[in-house]
């Protein structure tokens, strides 16, 4: 799994590479910047690290509840990775801090390739479920959302409250930072975008995703929201994931779909579909530094799709063994990691 | 079995009298012998006059989510268990003002219905018995509008305020008790319609097309009575009556500040209906909250219904034990089963009925107490193993009847609850 230079990609020769297997379902995965290691979120309240080469395996142990969202700061600051975009290309194997968050509300740092990884710090961040988390491009900052309707703005060196952002009416769902590092884009169950002017703390626009939301006046629920989200490297284009057209919220009769945004003019660039029908999530999503768009869905079984921003329809898909949870791009650009009901991360090849 | 024939007979007649095991006429002969007593004679009168409410979850609460947490376990969910009022009792982190109010509450948590069914779990949980070919057993609310009501209560024995569907009358929950003691629906919390007399009608003409039907009537009735048509003119004489407490469906005559405490939202509004009612004189009052049939985001959804659910119900709770009125409420919360330990691959819980909860507070009931245990990842009662049959008699005892009694319908005696079950000992007074 050593990162390449010039990777020969092509989505339609996707193929099973590895397999890691945990005891518990999966939730969240992210392959740390160095690109030695798999990381997943589980439901038995552990994060799992792998070691991409030799399969070696390490519980962090020390959460409270659930794990899905994990983030990575390098204490250098050249390459960072969000826990729902910024796919970069990093070839850096400097140590570095994973963070990860669980729906207890509490957020762990981590040495991330430490032999026995014990918490770093603890930050009691959010009330109820920490949703999604981000680290800055220079890698100073770290982002969080929740439950508590709020978005919180941490010190990644001393873990100290920079900023509490508060606009959300209902749970956020996920957030990204802009490569730009000035601006912070949040998102919630119902469908609603905010981009954040970080200088002044406050909101600078709002973006729709709303079709990615639906209340049900038959269950009196909401359902839906913006499941994952990812941004271009160059920043230009916003992707969000979940799901669309609920008919039964709570039989999960609905379909996944990606919404994707021109990020300057704030409008909806294509809504992405998958070509054969399913019913179900779309649970993850990636921009792929080579145009096209990745994402993974669950249901009734789980999908693997590749898009083209032109094009609404999935130009390949892949049947996965289950239901898939999260996805991630493999800082090398020719593998993603996919995380699995059956409690297994999946990693897939790119390549011809 | 249907009502054929409602004659008043001393047979067909169970009256409050022949079930009570306490009787209320010490209380009622020393307080009507004084008129300046009157307000508080009202008072006390309604505090002994012993009422019943039901908190319906539709579609089937997680108990994992609520009264039995298994936090830490395989199937124990992302939540964590909260301590409550009474020590060594833990429940969901999803009821944290229902858990300060566990004092009044008692929990059951051996619940073994072996029905994993909606539409036969709601009627077990409504009658205490298995549907059966032959055989329509009463609902709760229809067996306490007979057993507890009086034919001066102008509001009906049994409401049910839903958050939807057209409201009315449904003549099948009664069974052989007969229509007079059917559900009558509130749909979304709206009072019956027509509570308002038509302006062009004076209130001159009015009473004489009330008097003339009277006569007519009776007329028809030396020959053709039957349970239907007794049902139908009690209900002119019950909706004259229901006219002038109107008021008590409008929970707009309340101050904005209780209306706050109760919550905005439909579950929030029909609580604090419910409590009105029960003030007013109403026997048996049922709140439906719908939806908890999570088979897909069930913790999300948790999240959302119990988060409304928590708070309203523990300020009725205060309400009515502020009120003094709670000593002589039964309070039930209840589902038609609960959700499966196993959390399935789209975050959901199924159908499970094999070791699930409910709650239950107030008149006869044992607060702070709990009966039935689960295993360690709740998949199967352990101790204290009861059914629907158990939960009927333990509400008939709560209410001072003796369970084992029988209805007669036609000189037939007919058990008011299951004969092969019993009351719930542990969470009795």
């Amino acid at each position: 799994m050593t990162p390449a230079p010039t990777p020969h990609i092509d989505p339609a020769k996707t193929h099973l590479l590895k397999e890691y297997k945990h005891d518990s379902p999966l939730l969240g995965c992210r392959f740390d910047p160095s690109g030695q290691f798999v990381f997943a979120g589980a439901q038995d309240n552990n994060v799992i690290r792998w070691h991409l080469d030799s399969g070696k395996k390490t519980l962090l142990t020390g959460h409270k509840s659930w794990v899905r969202a994990l983030a990575f700061a390098q204490r250098r600051g050249e390459e960072k990775k969000g826990k729902e975009g910024e796919k970069r290309t990093s070839q850096s194997s400097s140590p570095c801090l994973l963070f990860s968050a669980d729906y207890a509300g509490r957020i762990l740092a981590w040495p991330s390739s430490a032999e026995g990884p014990k918490p770093a710090h603890t930050l009691e961040a959010h009330h109820g479920w920490v949703r999604a988390l981000a680290v800055s491009p220079n890698g100073s900052r770290l982002a969080s959302c929740g439950n508590d309707h709020l978005v919180k703005l941490w010190s990644v060196p001393d873990g100290g409250l920079i900023h509490e952002l508060a606009g959300h009416a209902c749970h956020v769902y996920n957030v990204v930072f802009h490569p730009d590092g000035k601006h912070l884009i949040s998102a919630d169950l119902q469908g609603i975008v905010k981009v954040w002017d970080l200088a002044k703390g406050a909101i600078e626009r709002e973006l729709d995703a709303k079709i990615l939301y639906k209340y049900d006046p038959s269950f009196r629920a909401d359902i839906g929201g913006v499941r994952s989200m990812a941004l271009s490297a160059d920043g230009t284009l916003l992707a969000c994931a979940g799901i669309t057209n609920v008919s039964n919220a709570f039989a999960g009769v609905g379909n996944p779909l990606i919404v994707l945004f021109d990020y300057q003019s704030g409008k909806q660039k294509q809504l992405l579909r998958p070509k054969t029908p399913f019913q179900g999530t779309a649970w993850g999503v990636v921009l792929h530094p080579t145009g096209f768009i990745a994402g993974v869905g669950g249901g009734n079984g789980g999908m693997l799709w590749f898009w083209k921003a032109d094009n609404a329809q999935d130009f390949f898909s892949l049947k996965l063994p289950t239901n898939a949870r999260d996805l991630d791009l493999h800082p090398n650009g020719r593998h993603l990691a996919i995380a699995f009901f059956d409690g297994a991360v999946r990693i897939y090849s790119l390549e011809k | 079995m249907w009502c054929s024939y409602a004659c008043g007979s001393s047979e067909h007649n169970i009256s409050r009298r022949g079930f009570f095991a306490t009787a209320l006429g010490g209380t009622l002969g020393a307080l009507a012998l004084d008129p300046l007593t009157r307000p508080a004679f009202t008072h006390e009168l309604n505090k002994q006059q012993k009422r019943v409410l039901m908190i319906w979850l539709h579609g089937g609460v997680s108990q994992l989510e609520t009264w039995d947490p298994k936090p830490g376990t395989k199937t124990g969910g992302p939540f964590q268990a909260i301590p409550t009022s009474v020590p060594g009792i833990h429940v969901c982190e999803l009821l944290p003002y229902t858990a300060q109010r566990m004092h009044h509450l008692a929990l059951v948590r051996g619940l073994n219905t072996a029905e994993d069914d909606h539409g036969k779990g709601y009627y077990l949980m409504h009658t205490g018995r298995r549907q059966e070919p032959a055989m329509k057993w009463p609902h709760l609310g229809s067996v306490c509008a007979k057993l507890l009501g009086s034919s001066d209560n102008p509001l009906p024995g049994y409401i049910l305020i839903t958050p939807r569907g057209n409201g009315g009358v449904n003549s099948e929950d009664a069974a052989f008790l007969g229509p007079r003691y059917a559900s009558v629906a509130l749909s979304d919390g709206h009072a019956p319609a027509n509570l308002d007399r038509p302006a062009a009608l004076t209130e001159a003409a009015d009473q004489q097309r009330h008097e003339f039907r009277i006569h007519a009537n009776q007329r028809f009735l030396r020959s053709r009575r039957t349970a239907q048509t007794e049902a139908y003119t009690h209900s002119y004489d019950q909706a004259a009556q229901l006219m002038r407490k109107r008021d008590l469906f409008d929970i707009s005559k309340e101050p904005p500040t209780v209306i706050d405490r109760y919550g905005r939202h439909d579950f929030g509004r029909h609580c604090l209906m419910a409590r009105r009612l029960l003030e007013g004189g109403a026997t048996f009052v049922k709140v439906m909250h719908t939806n908890y049939d999570t088979h897909h985001e069930n913790f999300d959804f948790h999240i959302e219904q119990l988060g409304e659910f928590d708070r309203p119900f523990a300020t009725l709770l205060d309400d009515l034990h502020d009120r003094g009125l709670l000593a002589s409420t039964l309070v039930l919360v209840l589902s038609e089963f609960g959700r499966t330990p196993n959390i399935n691959r789209n975050y959901g819980r199924d159908h499970w009925s094999r070791a699930w909860s409910i709650a239950l507070a107030g008149c006869g009931i044992r607060g702070g107490s709990v009966s039935g245990k689960t295993n360690a990842d709740g998949t199967a009662v352990t101790e204290g193993q009861v059914n629907g049959g158990h939960l009927f008699h333990t509400y008939l005892s709560a209410l001072g009847f003796n369970s084992k009694k029988n209805f007669y319908i036609e000189q037939r005696p007919i058990p008011i609850a299951d004969p092969k079950a019993a009351p719930i000992k542990e969470v009795l007074a």
